[in-house]
């Protein structure tokens, strides 16, 4: 089937269905994405993690009993909600509420554009990648009003570190895109994918790896993930922009937490993974796809949850540092790389070598060095 | 025809919204609420461009305005801590009486505009609004008709930095401020 | 491309050298350096005009003019920029400002300058406009720590920002009633579709935004403030390139709209009134002044009035009267703020009555000051004199014999603050003595000065020639 009469298939009522099923894939989704993250950690930490929460109210689900403690996050859930709902005194009420839901509409939002097979995606905007940007800058919203609206000094901290960071990092963040853009000549998110093709050496990862490496940092920035999570640093702030709330607040911030992690790396995967490309296999069917972005997802969500419990955070100053002086410039030098690139050659065929080559040399280098002492 | 219908009720609501937004921008006591106003003017005008089928500034707009420019109002406000402003003294002066002269005069002129009769003008080379629009059309005309402005702004914004720098810059040191003629 | 490049070859240099600039002053960090190479640069364009002057035409499709108007006006910023700069360098010693920085806003702020005095779009001039006020606000509040200097550069961005507002709201109206950005096209399309309102609306919010910029009445509150906050150097330039450039700038728009108004009497009588209203409130102001920056700032309201005059006249002899005035008083004012700066100390010894007996203490620097009060004043044999000649004759040429005679008593008026200051150097005993501190370059520039404005008012022939022709063939 191809794109254009899927399209004209897809009427408003089958968009508003996927729209549902989007939802609901994310929102259960997030729900595991915390038990994952607990269980990796773990992992990472020579630990357990969660294994006592089975599905023993319900008789046919008994034999989940304990082992792997699948039903964790829904007792999570339940916990949470089941709490009570403190507004600080003096704080602003409505505000301090509309905040949470601000975070959650910048993050659901953002993937009614990100395609999940070929010609599905909820809306198929001719600027998606300029929509998700918008989107994304209206984020912090939630954050700094968050941290005004708690009327608490840990809270108005932590608003203010990360409506800073996000405003840095959005620079470089946009600086990567542009350069996805001149690569792949579109704005729309499913030409973009289209124009990956399925032979991985096309995949923007590989025609434009620095510009993979900076979307990426940029989005552990955006989604103020480790080792950028200043903005909730315990060991200073208590919770950062969050301490004054509870109950479903927080639920919802914990939700958009999440759901910006699983949102920021569908867009890394559409825009530098090759989408619902399936490795050499042109015009697979829909569900292949759909199975192969998944997959794509599922392994971006590991690199960010690994990342988390492997690196220690940044410092403000570092933080300020490495977005303005470094990443900002390194982005700018991609992009001219990029376009010169595309305007001398007339396609990306040198990018792809020069990087699969530097990707070699790092590799060889890395086998090659001695193991230096530990204390060094 | 039902589509005229959508667009115009949207046209309705987001001009509404609008209007609200921006009195609800001057009214409001508080900065931080008078922001707030502010970013959803700015969304709701975003939403009248995409109306407009100008799908490019709408996003800039809230790129832009929303998502760049007020979140850094916002910081502002709150790093600086702003009470809520206390009601100006009700008492007529010359300003007030020019004010109020000005911006009757404004309103006039407003209401002459919306009132006027301008002759349509003619559509140059045939485009249609919507092909305007988009990011395509716009970065063509910015690199042909429009690129010597599109060039020179860098010095614009070249300057704006380096005047930024020079006063907010915290020290140029004591070596730099007491230099003496060499040359 | 390149052709374009070489047609506009002042602009070209400038943005070469404005980054020949900045990356010396980042590497070097020697603000003497950077001070030589502004000057070598301001130099370089006024060599470029004189040895490649640009042929009439356009340049980047329609964006930019060529020919002998834009090669007048452009002199002009450069050589109000290379004198601004060879007064500068002992004044911000002096006042612990003396940052590479400073000269390269400068520089950034001639470039804005020039792009308004060769624009033929209305985009290219709201940018050089916008490019030429960034940078002066921020040479507005170069003394980092000084509260006056703060307070001028946010009262001159605050106000220039609201009246940039106008100006892009004109812009807009004007785009919306004639669907052109191009001054040439713009014209065209009056001429075909008619003159709407909508179009006199937008055409009289532009005005607002130039009438700001020439600090002409009502809209010349801030320059007091600002000239007197500003460092004395700052405000010698802004009282003369960037007047000079909105000047040339609203001649562009004038004289390319005319074509399509042939009975532009509403325009005339607007700027007939408020020229005389300029005139008046700013000689009659600057009477009560003691300071003499405040002094200086209200005798450039004035002079915005004079040149409005010539404005008002709507002909080319009036354009190519302000031309010439614009040159002229940039050469008289740079250097009586080039004489107040040497002489000024942290803000002190800047009355008038500071300067008693100055003649005696520093006579060249009394002679020199004498000079330029001379010319401001208008008396023959100096160059403010034919200026002012020039502007009040294209007045009565073009039916305008009351205006003239206004602007006649305005200049009266205008000679009892001038003279106050000769009377207090000449004729007065000396106070505690101020110490003078120019060195070689400035000393030698404000002479330089005083002979050409001398040379100006003797022998004003050749450019008045020059000023003529720069409007004949350019805008006929």
């Amino acid at each position: 089937m191809n794109a254009l009469a899927l399209l004209l298939v897809m009427e408003l009522g089958d968009r508003f269905a996927l729209m549902g099923v989007v939802l609901g894939v994310l929102l259960t989704a997030v729900a595991y994405t915390v038990y994952a993250e607990r269980r990796i950690a773990a992992f990472i930490q020579n630990r357990t993690g969660p294994d006592r929460v089975g599905f023993d109210l319900i008789p046919q689900l008994k034999f989940l009993k304990g082992a792997i403690g699948l039903g964790q996050p829904l007792a999570d859930v339940i916990k949470l909600l089941m709490k009570e709902d403190v507004v600080p005194e003096n704080a602003n009420k409505f505000v301090h509420a509309l905040a949470p839901l601000i975070s959650l509409f910048a993050a659901l939002t953002t993937i009614a554009v990100v395609p999940y097979a070929k010609g599905v995606a909820i809306a198929d905007v001719n600027i998606g990648i300029l929509y998700i940007l918008a989107i994304t800058s209206l984020g912090v919203y939630g954050i700094t009003l968050s941290g005004w609206a708690s009327n608490s000094k840990y809270s108005l901290l932590g608003g203010l570190r990360s409506s800073a960071q996000m405003i840095s990092y959005e620079l470089s963040m946009g600086l990567a895109v542009v350069s996805v853009v001149v690569l792949t000549n579109a704005l729309n998110m499913g030409e973009i994918v289209e124009s990956q093709t399925s032979n991985p050496l096309n995949w923007n990862v590989c025609r434009n790896l620095l510009g993979f490496i900076i979307f990426t940092t940029a989005a552990f920035a955006e989604t103020n993930r480790a080792p950028f999570d200043l903005p909730e640093a315990e060991q200073e702030l208590v919770g950062g922009y969050h301490t004054e709330y509870s109950s479903m607040k927080f639920a919802l911030f914990f939700l958009a937490e999440y759901a910006n992690m699983i949102v920021a790396c569908t867009v890394i995967v559409t825009l530098f993974l090759g989408g619902y490309q399936v490795p050499f296999w042109t015009d697979a069917p829909w569900f292949v796809q759909v199975g192969a972005f998944i997959t794509k997802t599922l392994f971006m969500m590991f690199v960010f949850i690994w990342v988390r419990w492997t690196l220690p955070r940044f410092k403000y100053n570092q933080l300020m540092d490495l977005g303005w002086k470094f990443m900002l410039p390194l982005g700018l030098f991609n992009l001219l790389i990029v376009a010169s690139t595309i305007v001398i050659f007339g396609n990306s065929l040198p990018l792809s070598i020069l990087n699969l080559v530097l990707v070699a040399l790092c590799v060889a280098g890395s086998f090659a060095a001695k193991p230096q002492s530990k204390m060094a | 025809m039902p589509e005229i219908n959508l667009s115009t009720a949207f046209f309705i609501g987001l001009g509404s919204l609008t209007i609200v937004a921006s009195l609800g921008t001057i009214l409001s006591r508080s900065p931080v609420t008078s922001a707030l106003f502010l970013v959803l003017n700015f969304f709701a005008l975003g939403g009248i461009y995409l109306l407009l089928e100008a799908q490019f500034i709408a996003v800039v707009q809230v790129i832009v305005y929303a998502g760049a420019i007020m979140v850094l109002f916002l910081f502002v406000i709150m790093l600086l801590n702003l009470e809520d402003e206390q009601r100006l003294t009700e008492r007529y002066d010359v300003k007030k009486g020019f004010a109020i002269l000005f911006a009757g005069l404004l309103l006039v002129e407003v209401l002459y505009v919306v009132g006027l009769k301008t002759p349509a003008i003619a559509p140059r080379l045939g485009t249609v609004a919507a092909e305007i629009g988009t990011a395509k059309y716009i970065g063509q005309q910015l690199l042909t008709e429009f690129l010597f402005p599109f060039e020179i702004i860098s010095v614009l914004l070249l300057g704006a930095i380096v005047g930024a720098v020079v006063l907010a810059k915290k020290n140029f040191g004591p070596e730099r401020a007491t230099a003496k003629t060499t040359l | 491309m390149l052709n374009d490049l070489l047609l506009t070859l002042p602009i070209t240099i400038a943005t070469v050298w404005v980054l020949v600039l900045i990356l010396c002053e980042a590497f070097v960090h020697n603000a003497n350096l950077t001070r030589w190479l502004t000057a070598i640069g301001f130099a370089g364009i006024i060599a470029s005009i004189f040895l490649i002057p640009s042929p009439e035409g356009y340049a980047y499709g329609t964006m930019l003019r060529t020919g002998t108007f834009t090669n007048f006006s452009n002199f002009i910023f450069a050589v109000s920029g290379l004198l601004v700069v060879s007064i500068s360098d002992k004044y911000l010693e002096e006042e612990e400002i003396n940052f590479g920085e400073y000269y390269i806003i400068l520089f950034i702020s001639t470039i804005g300058m020039m792009l308004m005095g060769s624009a033929a779009n209305l985009s290219v001039i709201f940018i050089g406009l916008e490019t030429m006020s960034v940078a002066l606000y921020t040479l507005a509040g170069m003394l980092r720590k000084d509260v006056r200097s703060n307070e001028a550069a946010m009262k001159y961005f605050l106000l220039g920002s609201f009246a940039t507002g106008f100006f892009l709201y004109g812009i807009a109206l004007i785009y919306g009633a004639t669907g052109e950005l191009a001054l040439p096209r713009i014209a065209a399309s009056l001429q075909t579709n008619g003159v709407s309102t909508l179009f006199w609306i937008g055409l009289s919010l532009l005005m607002i935004g130039f009438l700001f910029k020439v600090s002409a009445v009502p809209f010349h509150q801030w320059t007091p403030d600002v000239y007197e906050g500003s460092p004395t150097t700052a405000a010698a330039f802004m009282s003369t390139g960037s007047k000079a450039a909105a000047f040339s700038s609203l001649i562009i728009v004038l004289s390319n709209i005319s074509i399509a108004l042939p009975n532009n009497a509403v325009l005339q009588t607007a700027f007939a009134y408020i020229a005389v209203a300029t005139m008046a409130v700013g000689n009659i102001t600057a009477l009560t002044q003691d300071n003499l920056k405040r002094m200086l700032a209200y005798s450039s309201i004035a002079h915005a009035g004079y040149m409005l005059v010539g404005i008002a006249a709507g002909s080319n002899e009036g354009y190519s009267g302000v031309l010439y005035y614009a040159l002229i008083y940039t050469l008289m004012n740079v250097g009586a703020f080039g004489v107040i700066a040497v002489l000024e100390r942290h803000r002190t010894l800047t009355n008038a009555s500071d300067y008693a007996g100055l003649f005696k203490q520093h006579p060249l620097l009394a002679g020199l000051m004498a000079v330029f009060m001379f010319s401001l004043a208008g008396l023959p044999p100096f160059g403010g004199f034919v200026g002012k000649y020039k502007v009040f004759a294209a007045a009565v040429e073009a039916d305008l014999t009351w205006l003239a005679i206004v602007g006649v008593l305005a200049s009266v008026v205008s000679v009892y603050y001038y003279l106050r200051v000769v009377i207090f150097m000449f004729m007065r005993d000396p106070e505690p003595a101020p110490q003078a501190n120019a060195n070689a370059t400035g000393s030698f520039a404000l002479v330089a000065i005083a002979v050409i404005v001398f040379l100006m008012g003797i022998f004003p022939t050749e450019v008045l020639k020059l000023a003529d022709n720069a409007m004949k063939v350019a805008l006929k």
